[in-house]
């Protein structure tokens, strides 16, 4: 817990701040485990872990490296990874700096209405002009403060000689600020510091809220960042081993990758034989050999021996770097993406410019005086921004959005809601996205004391294929039998001996191209062929996404047979051995046929077509960079988070909507009475906070959309 | 309406120490980790075997 800081007699200069993230936390135990496994050990002398980020502060010694961290979190049970410099800092910062805005005016709004109030149910003279003094010290520095998001916005927008949201908003409360000061100061018994601070107070929510929003979903996808290879292990020619970060690798470096890890640069293996999973970089889903001369790429996974790779690109280099950059450029196109919110403004902003300008020009023909004039322009523009407008779009997405998270699904932001509401045709990857991309075993033909060692021996390994055959095992309720003279050979498997007799866990005799693995027990060999199993929902998925409207498709960099035989499965349409460019190729035509593609996949040549998709999902399986360039992602090993996704963002979209009809409905109603010069204070008040309420009600009704 | 006088400074006072309160609060970080705090009340403090 709060572990008291122990007295570190070597001088603090030797302590050092390292974070992790640990993505298998799920409960208090696992923050108890861990907090206390750290503390206890030698040279750690703090341990913090926040939940909701899934992250591990430690405050250790310097002689502890972060290596010797995450081998003792393994211990305690835990995959980690060290986290970067905090790459969500400016987020975090923004949506700090809101919250405070928004609570400076509140603070502001309740007190200004308290001594409204007063003045409306008649204080009289002197006492009035108290008050509107009070209001005016305490509105000043509140707009001041609260007003800055605004400010800053509208200035960046003229600017750029464009109008946003922000303008009519920091016209509307500078004017009435401007104003209400003047009437103080002249002591005419007219200001509107209430209406002002109060605009401020419920926009101020709306953006807070989209912001934690953004935050949220930041957080979980951060916490699943990372999981690929970063650095690698490099033997120098005097024979020492060292780990070097992934961009700092050189050209002719000798790396050691081991089995299970990601390579980190480019090379050409000098040293071993083995098997690879290419499945991130080309979709191929049955594992590779690699022999001795054999070129192989980043990105690819170590599935067999351990090998030596001498690097030949690093870096930018990389034909992972190719992708990244062929991403980059895809990506572009959907910046273009105009929000909902500011496709309404432009028509609605310089509609309520010239409606104000209107009013004041009509009143000042019909000789009601500048002073008359100006205050009903006020009025105008503030009832015509109402929070309404402001709050529509957010609280629609906050809500909806939580939905999702609760069932699997990361949305990123707003914007990727509103543009899988437009969703009309969906590409699917095959290995990691149809299917579940990892190797499954086929146990069926096993009998129970076979059951038994096989997972005795596979709990030993660390080796991929192992760890699944104990997943598939346990999952079963199988008992494991107690071995002894337990050995692992790396490459050749793990051995043991049960009751006398000898068994293994090994490569089998027979070749192939599928994953396979043999049990020996005595002289017996049983085979275990692994499988890349469709998602048990698949089929319901797309049944329901074509129910949608959606027609779905297969595009995938994996051979023919393959693809044809999971899609023919699923009654799709098929497209196989696509480069990441030809799939980026296909996603262009398609949106040039005037389509809006999903895109749904997971591996980096995946990467350029997520980018370039109208809206993308990547499972949380996926590489780093296709969670990066997905709008979305989702977790576990369902796929019906995808059809969710969409239906709820028709919802929302559909509640927006409502949103706003209802905001212009209220204006069609407001603007005439605020024209005719007879809005005070009191109604502006009350309408303002009566259409926020009903909403904010309106989009809460989608918390149940999800279900 | 002398009331006045001792009212509105202490409605103001105590508006400035809400106010206070939650920037104290946002600097120590207390909204850091909202779900972790809900799960750690279920720790047991000090439980024997794990010493």
């Amino acid at each position: 817990m709060n572990a008291p800081l122990a007295l570190d007699t070597q001088g603090s200069m030797s302590l050092r701040d390292s974070r992790f993230t640990v993505p298998g936390m799920r409960c208090a135990g696992c923050i108890s485990k861990i907090e206390r496994g750290l503390e206890k050990l030698e040279g750690v002398d703090a341990a913090r872990v926040n939940f909701s980020a899934k992250r591990v502060a430690v405050r250790h010694h310097e002689r502890l490296g972060e290596d010797d961290l995450i081998e003792a979190i393994a211990a305690i049970g835990f995959e980690a990874q060290p986290v970067a410099d905090n790459p969500m800092a400016r987020d975090d910062h923004e949506s700090a700096a809101l919250m405070r805005a928004l609570a400076v005016a509140g603070f502001g709004m309740m007190n200004i209405m308290l001594l409204s109030v007063s003045v409306w149910s008649g204080a009289e003279g002197a006492t009035r002009d108290l008050f509107h003094w009070l209001s005016a010290m305490i509105a000043l520095p509140v707009v001041a403060y609260a007003g800055r998001p605004f400010f800053a916005s509208a200035a960046m927008a003229l600017r750029h000689r464009r109008t946003n949201m922000d303008v009519p908003i920091s016209i509307g409360v500078l004017l009435a600020t401007g104003l209400s000061l003047y009437e103080t100061i002249a002591g005419t018994g007219h200001a509107y510091f209430d209406s002002a601070v109060m605009l401020l107070f419920f926009l101020l929510a709306g953006r807070a809220l989209d912001a934690t929003m953004r935050n949220r979903t930041r957080a979980g996808i951060g916490a699943l960042l990372s999981r690929m290879g970063r650095s690698a292990m490099v033997l120098d020619e005097s024979g020492a081993h060292r780990t070097v970060a992934a961009e700092d690798l050189e050209r002719g470096m000798l790396m050691i990758v081991a089995a299970g890890e990601a390579l980190a640069a480019d090379g050409v293996i000098e040293e071993g034989e083995t098997t690879l999973d290419n499945a991130m970089l080309t979709g191929e889903s049955a594992p590779q050999t690699a022999r001795v001369g054999d070129t192989v790429y980043a990105g690819a996974i170590n599935l067999g021996n351990a090998v030596r790779v001498r690097v030949t690109e690093a870096a930018s280099d990389t034909a992972l770097a190719g992708i990244a950059r062929l991403m980059d450029e895809a990506g572009q196109s959907r910046s273009h993406y105009v929000r909902i919110a500011d496709r309404a403004s432009r028509l609605y902003a310089p509609a309520v410019h010239s409606l104000a300008l209107l009013a004041f020009a009509g009143w000042m023909i019909a000789g009601a005086g500048w002073y008359q004039s100006l205050v009903i322009a006020i009025a105008v523009l503030i009832i015509t921004c109402p929070c309404a407008m402001g709050l529509a779009v957010p609280a629609a997405q906050v809500v909806a959005s939580g939905a999702l998270a609760r069932n699997g699904l990361l949305v990123k932001d707003g914007s990727a809601l509103e543009r899988l509401a437009e969703i009309d045709t969906a590409l699917f990857d095959k290995t990691g996205t149809l299917t579940v991309g990892e190797p499954v075993p086929e146990l069926d033909h096993f009998t129970d004391r076979q059951a038994a060692i096989a997972l005795a021996l596979a709990r030993t390994s660390r080796h991929p294929l192992s760890k699944s055959i104990t997943r598939a095992l346990e999952g079963r309720g199988v008992q494991p039998v107690d071995l002894s003279e337990v050995q692992e050979t790396v490459g050749n498997g793990v051995s043991a001996v049960f009751g006398g007799i000898a068994v293994a866990l090994s490569r089998p005799d027979t070749g192939g191209f599928r994953i396979a693995t043999g049990l020996r027990i005595g002289d017996e060999v049983t085979n275990i062929a692994f499988d890349d199993p469709v998602r048990h929902d698949a089929q319901v998925t797309l049944d329901e996404l074509a129910a949608a409207g959606i027609e779905s498709t297969v595009v995938s960099g994996d051979r023919a047979g393959p693809v044809s035989a999971v899609a023919g499965d699923l009654g799709l349409e098929w497209k196989a051995e696509l480069h990441p460019d030809a799939k980026l190729a296909h996603i262009e035509k398609l949106k040039s046929a005037g389509y809006h593609p999903l895109m749904v996949g997971d591996g980096i040549n995946d990467g350029p077509a997520l980018a370039a998709a109208h809206a993308s999902i990547a499972p949380g399986s996926a590489s780093d960079v296709s969670q990066q360039a997905a709008d979305a992602v989702f977790l576990g090993r369902s796929l019906r988070p995808v059809v969710l996704a969409v239906r709820v963002a028709r919802r929302t979209m559909r509640i927006v909507r409502q949103n706003f009809t209802f905001a212009i409905v209220y204006n069609v109603f407001a603007v005439p009475l605020a024209l005719a010069g007879l809005v005070t204070p009191l109604i502006a008040a009350v309408a303002m906070s009566l259409s926020s309420l009903v909403v904010v009600g309106n989009s809460l009704r989608l918390a149940r959309a999800a279900q | 309406m002398s009331g006045l006088a001792f009212l509105i400074p202490i409605a103001l006072g105590l508006g400035m120490l809400g106010l206070t309160a939650f920037f104290w609060a946002m600097k120590r970080g207390q909204f850091e980790d909202l779900d972790g705090a809900a799960q750690r009340i279920l720790i047991d403090e000090e439980d024997e075997d794990e010493r």
